[in-house]
């Protein structure tokens, strides 16, 4: 009897790092194929987005202070790594609230926080903000990038591009988030959706279980991690989230803008907000050219698709963000092998 | 990006904690979880605790920390 093949996707880097590590790929049966989606922030942060952290941080007295991996995406012209080296003062902060006492320690420079990140992140910036407000940060400012999955989720599963049989979805996005938003996605798109923790036996488990709502024929929602993940996730986090951002349209590399999957500070905080303070130039931004991110993040391409893949890109110089991130397709390839 | 590590809570201050992650003691914020006590196990990320988890699978990831940890002891010999 011939199987029909099905296409899971996972959604997390931190997952696309798991599967690729652990090898579980090379023992699945060729009928179930894995692909990655646009789970990692650094990926998926627009060309733009980036060009503008680079002009803010070569402003006068600027601090730009971001999380590791942000600082060697290559924007149009240069990187937030280049200018350092040139002498401009780009910081990496292990946490929102590093980046704040940076600013209280500094109160004659600019500190700017460039955020990335999904739901587990995002609170944790909204947060330090309400802390900001309190200790009168006015030197402090943030570059909002920060992307809802869900919008995203929702493209994908409804893109005639590519068909996506399943979804392992992030488990630290679910811990905030719960699995209830989820559900529209699995009824609306008809889409068998697994919550799943980062052990191999966590990602196996996920991949068990949606195999079986597949051949079973049903499209529900499932949580694989449930030592972390409750249906009602974070309340508390997810109310500091609201009471300093609210949605908005946001670009994303490789997926173009998708309507309310970003977020923008509320009035009551806009005057934290780094686009409003800086008014600068940008280069036209322009793509790498032969870099295939775009398609990549969409799991149209593998990175084994780019002709610059191990050749002209490498983690040591990479050309697209998906070779800068450490959870990046092509950092995890041309690591662990396709 | 969303790496979250577990980590046991050894003290609980008002809006923070310190955390021992395998033998390495830290300081998060509290201040986006509800309920924490003196000996949860929390999901740290970016300096905050998220979410709380199951203790089987917080202390299987803490001994390996702690064996990491071991081990570049030793290296470092």
């Amino acid at each position: 009897m011939k199987v029909k093949a099905v296409t899971l996707m996972e959604v997390c880097g931190t997952h696309t790092m798991a599967i690729a590590r652990s090898g579980i790929k090379k023992l699945l049966p060729d009928s179930v194929r894995l692909i990655s989606g646009p789970g990692c922030p650094v990926c998926v942060t627009a060309q733009k987005d980036i060009d503008l952290a680079i002009a803010i941080a070569k402003e006068k007295d600027v601090i730009m202070a971001t999380f590791g991996d942000m600082i060697r995406v290559p924007g149009t012209k240069e990187s937030l790594y280049s200018i350092k080296a040139q002498g401009k003062d780009v910081r990496v902060v292990y946490s929102c609230l590093d980046a704040l006492q940076i600013a209280l320690a500094n109160p004659e420079k600019k500190v700017v926080f460039m955020g990335v990140g999904f739901e587990t992140t995002s609170p944790t910036v909204a947060l330090t903000l309400i802390e900001a407000k309190r200790r009168r940060a006015d030197n402090f400012f943030v570059l909002s990038n920060f992307k809802l999955i869900f919008p995203a989720l929702a493209a994908l599963a409804g893109s005639r591009k590519i068909e996506i049989d399943g979804f392992i979805c992030p488990g630290h996005v679910s811990v905030i988030t719960g699995s209830i938003p989820y559900e529209k996605i699995a009824k609306n798109y008809k889409v068998p959706c697994v919550i799943t923790g980062f052990d191999d036996n966590d990602i196996l488990q996920g991949i068990k279980l949606l195999i079986g709502q597949i051949n079973s024929g049903e499209q529900k929602v499932e949580i694989a991690y449930k030592r972390a993940v409750k249906r009602s996730g974070n309340t508390k986090a997810r109310n500091i989230l609201k009471a300093v951002f609210r949605p908005a349209d946001s670009e994303w590399r490789g997926l173009g803008i998708i309507k309310k999957s970003g977020l923008a500070l509320r009035k009551e905080f806009r005057c934290f907000d780094a686009e409003r303070e800086f008014k600068v130039n940008l280069p036209k931004p322009r793509k790498p050219k032969g870099c295939i991110c775009g398609e990549v993040l969409q799991g149209i391409s593998s990175p084994v698709d780019c002709r610059l893949f191990k050749k002209a890109c490498t983690p040591q110089s990479p050309i697209g963000p998906c070779m800068v991130s450490s959870e990046g397709t092509c950092a995890a390839y041309y690591k662990y092998g396709a | 990006m969303c790496l979250a590590v577990p980590a046991k809570i050894k003290e609980v201050k008002s809006q923070s904690a310190v955390v021992d992650f395998g033998g390495v003691s830290k300081e998060i914020s509290l201040g986006i979880l509800d309920g924490v006590k003196r000996g949860d196990y929390v999901l740290v990320h970016a300096g905050f605790a998220i979410g709380k988890v199951g203790k089987a699978e917080a202390e299987d990831t803490l001994k390996l920390l702690y064996e990491l940890r071991e081990v570049s002891k030793q290296d470092l010999r």
